[in-house]
């Protein structure tokens, strides 16, 4: 059965980042809860462009919670109340009828804002730029079979690996602390044998990086475990910091 | 009129052709490299494998990504796994025989043999590759790689991790491209579009973007071109592809002088969360290996609306193991799909608008229990909860055919280099091994082989030929030529300043193209599906409307530039749909069909790969590479 909902919207607009920005409000009647909020805010951009008025931008590609691209603030929250949930994969039925719903893009030093709600996050590609990767160049792979890896050892190093990169763990942090995306990255490769012969080098190059990018220190609060929509673990974080290097 | 095109194959025997011309291969002095400039547009698996490979080598690469960053490709949404012809143990038997057949049979011998012989041939260095980068790939308990078995395969050859093989893959090609980027091998050039190409003397010499946040045109001057931008599924409007994933590069090229081969070939993927309602803006895909665990069917009587708990045993349908008992839900994809199309135009679709058929984890959970059953495909199931509001654990899933794959794309040679000398194309993008239906799992593979072996190695023994003698001048003009166009194309868009949408447009064309040109073609339909098309592009450039700031990001003119190389596009698909007169894998006619329904093919007349040249101001041309088979002989599909 289709069950219908009507949604009072407080959003952030910014033409650029030299540009003040504000809030500006918008109401959307009578929406099919099937409707996901980024449809939702389709048909709103439709009705602006229709009006002669500037689209609301936002980040988004895949619409299946698995890019990584889209990432802003539901009433404060990243990614908003569902957990495990990235915003294209939240759906009106997640709302209550009549109410306002604030959208506003993540508050990190280290992520400017582009427009409205996009931000610019190239410093969690500096941040694998560092050290994120293993070293061996193409054709100089030895047989896949000859490093034998436990289940549970190939289990724990992916479930660290399905980290999207979306940034919401930083945007929780009141420090913006990106200790949890650093960590995972790390639990990644050091947890297989192929991550070995860089380890203590890559440990130091990432945590060198998260300073220079001004990431804050971890403020211990868990808070980017509870709203990463991978629900990557903040053990990873203490065993970060157990980690040479 | 159709002229005969030359793919340079291999001499010799087919067998080990691509080592002996490895080995054969001189290379080029390091010092050499550096004065060569090589442009990858694209950041998915193809792409940024054959960057960073090249990159490696000691080319200086520049990567182009209309997303923030390379690991936002669409490569990332990939789940089910990759295929290899791997000896996993001491006494097994290498299994590359397997995988090129079944590749050649897959895509209902439309495929080039070479090719896929080739594929088969590198797949186990691509999973040694992987691995070496950092891939968490499934084990077995002895610690060995783990494999699963997909559609149109009787063997188990798949290589996974969990649900989320491409995202790996992919991240494992990303880490290394950025490796590369932080030696300075690489430099990055995300949130651009690609939207012109730089010819001089017919050679392809470099690019034109358009930088998206600040509208600015930029010129990238090249030797060598390396388009890797994916397939063109959204020409549908509703697909499984990434909402911003485009034909535009790939169009721009083959207007250019880019053959463009089988076009009309797309793959429509059989398990598929269904159309909700209104403004939805993409279908999601459920990965295929669910197949493995999950049986397909539909109430006998047709309008049962009962609800499926309600049905018992005796009145449900699973037609797949019903019209084809040795393969069952494990057919192809063309095929699984096609049956599901038919019984719901029958009526015995279920779900609110009858357009779904059920897909049911009952028997495998009572058979394995429910924690094997989510531990195998935990992140589908969530997927689909969190779309559908629906629990999959304790109903049937709902699914439903939906656009997924284009197995058209550029006109390549053996050597993925296309008709316009210097432009190689990778991956999706390209036409080479999938023929009239891809193989699950062999996408991830093709990537993989074109970017990380292929293109490196073709690219290498082609610049050993090559002078570049042009003039600065002469370049200096064909870049400004290039530049005039794009500016040309995007005023003329923006000044139409009409009433509409672009979302409209392309939602039109989409529903549109299902309907002419989706699962079943005839020939009436898809004449009328060109008018269609031809009215809705004129409509199209009469009355979209797009803001006119250009300086800061504009997405509707993003997206426009898109759609109208779309609805360019749309009509080639229709005309190559028209021109081949028979059914051949996820082309199927109506008009060629067996008595029990399946695709009959015409050898005689159409065991070739139609590739067309544009040509400005009339009707395009069809060019043929026929296809002839040495190691594996034609013969007719069967997965009864």
């Amino acid at each position: 059965m289709i069950k219908r909902i009507s949604l009072n919207f407080r959003i952030w607009r910014q033409k650029s980042q030299s540009i003040k920005g504000r809030f500006e409000y918008y109401a959307l009647k009578d929406l099919s809860t099937d409707l996901s909020l980024l449809e939702a805010l389709d048909k709103l951009n439709e009705e602006l462009i229709i009006n002669g008025d500037r689209p609301i931008n936002f980040d988004h590609d895949c619409r299946e919670g698995i890019c990584g691209s889209c990432g802003f603030l539901v009433n404060g929250q990243p990614h908003g109340p569902k957990d495990a949930t990235t915003i294209c994969q939240l759906y009106l039925r997640n709302f209550r009828d009549q109410t306002t719903v604030t959208l506003e893009p993540w508050k990190v030093k280290a992520f400017p804002v582009i427009q409205d709600l996009v931000v610019d996050r190239s410093s969690l590609d500096r941040l694998i730029m560092s050290g994120g990767a293993c070293s061996d160049d193409v054709g100089k792979a030895p047989d896949a079979n000859l490093l034998k890896v436990s289940q549970d050892d190939a289990f724990s190093s992916f479930e660290a690996a399905t980290c999207i990169g979306c940034g919401a763990c930083i945007a929780s942090c009141r420090n913006a602390s990106a200790s949890l995306f650093v960590a995972a990255k790390l639990a990644h490769l050091g947890q297989l044998p192929q991550g070995q012969s860089l380890r203590s080098e890559r440990t130091s190059q990432m945590k060198q990086q998260m300073i220079s990018e001004k990431f804050g220190s971890c403020s211990n609060n868990l808070d980017c475990e509870a709203v990463c929509p991978k629900e990557i673990s903040a053990n990873w974080i203490s065993w970060m910091n157990s980690e040479d290097g | 009129m159709s002229y005969s095109l030359d793919p340079c194959l291999p001499l010799g025997t087919l067998e080990g052709a691509w080592e002996r011309i490895q080995k054969g291969l001189p290379s080029i002095p390091l010092g050499k490299k550096n004065e060569i400039h090589i442009v990858v547009v694209g950041g998915g698996l193809s792409g940024s494998s054959a960057a960073a490979t090249l990159a490696e080598q000691g080319f200086p690469v520049k990567l182009i990504t209309y997303n923030d960053s390379p690991r936002r490709a669409h490569s990332v949404a990939a789940q089910g796994g990759i295929n290899a012809a791997k000896r996993m143990r001491k006494d097994d038997c290498d299994g590359v025989n397997e995988l090129f057949e079944d590749t050649l049979r897959g895509g209902d011998f439309r495929a080039r043999e070479a090719s896929c012989r080739r594929l088969a041939e590198i797949s186990s260095s691509i999973i040694d590759q992987c691995v070496a980068q950092g891939v968490p790939f499934a084990r077995e308990y002895d610690g060995l790689l783990s494999t699963r078995r997909f559609g149109g395969a009787l063997v188990s050859r798949t290589f996974y991790a969990r649900g989320q093989t491409g995202q790996q893959l992919l991240y494992g090609a990303y880490q290394s491209l950025m490796r590369q980027v932080a030696r300075r091998r690489i430099e990055l050039l995300p949130r651009r579009d690609v939207i012109e190409f730089i010819k001089l003397n017919g050679v392809i010499r470099g690019v034109v973007t358009r930088n998206l946040l600040n509208g600015k045109l930029e010129v990238f001057r090249a030797h060598v071109v390396i388009l890797a931008t994916g397939g063109y599924s959204n020409v549908y409007f509703l697909s499984t592809n990434s909402m911003k994933s485009n034909a535009s590069a790939i169009w721009r090229a083959h207007k250019q002088g880019a053959f463009f081969a089988n076009p009309a070939f797309t793959q429509i993927h059989p398990t598929c969360i269904p159309l909700g309602g209104e403004y939805q803006s993409k279908l999601t895909l459920m990965s295929e290996s669910l197949r493995n665990d999950g049986r397909i069917w539909v109430p006998k009587r047709n309008y049962d609306k009962r609800d499926p708990s309600g049905i018992s045993e005796s009145e449900r349908d699973y037609f797949l193991e019903r019209l084809y008992p040795s393969y069952g839900n494990m057919v192809p994809r063309d095929v699984a799909s096609r049956r599901a199309k038919e019984l719901c135009d029958r009526g015995f679709g279920v779900g609110h608008d009858g357009r779904s058929v059920y897909l049911d984890l009952r028997d495998a959970i009572q058979r394995k229990g429910s924690e094997e059953i989510k531990s195998k495909y935990g992140n589908l199931l969530e997927m689909y909860e969190r779309i559908t509001g629906e629990d999959p654990l304790s109903m049937p899933m709902r699914i439903y055919p939906a656009p997924h794959y284009t197995m058209g794309g550029l006109w390549v040679d053996y050597n993925l280099m296309s008709t316009l000398p210097g432009l190689f194309v990778l991956g999706e993008a390209n036409c080479t091994v999938h023929g009239a239906n891809r193989l699950g799992a062999n996408a991830l593979l093709q990537c993989l082989a074109d970017g990380y072996f292929i293109a490196p190695s073709s690219i290498n023994a082609w610049l050993l030929g090559q002078a570049f003698s042009a003039s600065s001048r002469e370049i200096k003009h064909a870049c400004q030529d290039a530049m005039e166009n794009a500016k040309k194309r995007i005023d003329n868009l923006i000044n139409v300043q009409g009433e509409i949408p672009v979302d409209t447009f392309h939602r039109e064309l989409g529903e549109l193209m299902i309907k002419r040109c989706g699962i079943i073609r005839n020939e009436s339909g898809l004449l009328a599906g060109l008018e269609e098309v031809k009215l809705l592009e004129q409509k199209f450039h009469h009355q979209v409307r797009i803001p006119s700031e250009n300086d800061c990001p504009n997405l509707e003119l993003e997206k426009a530039l898109r759609v109208a190389d779309f609805l360019e596009l749309a009509q080639l698909m229709l005309l190559d749909a028209l021109s081949r007169k028979e059914s051949c894998g996820a082309h199927f006619r109506e008009e060629y069909q067996t008595t029990e329904g399946e695709a009959l093919r015409d050898d005689e007349k159409y065991s070739h790969i139609a590739a067309w040249e544009h040509v400005s101001g009339s009707d395009s041309i069809k060019h043929l590479e026929n296809l002839s088979f040495n190691l594996l002989k034609l013969n007719k599909r069967s997965y009864k």
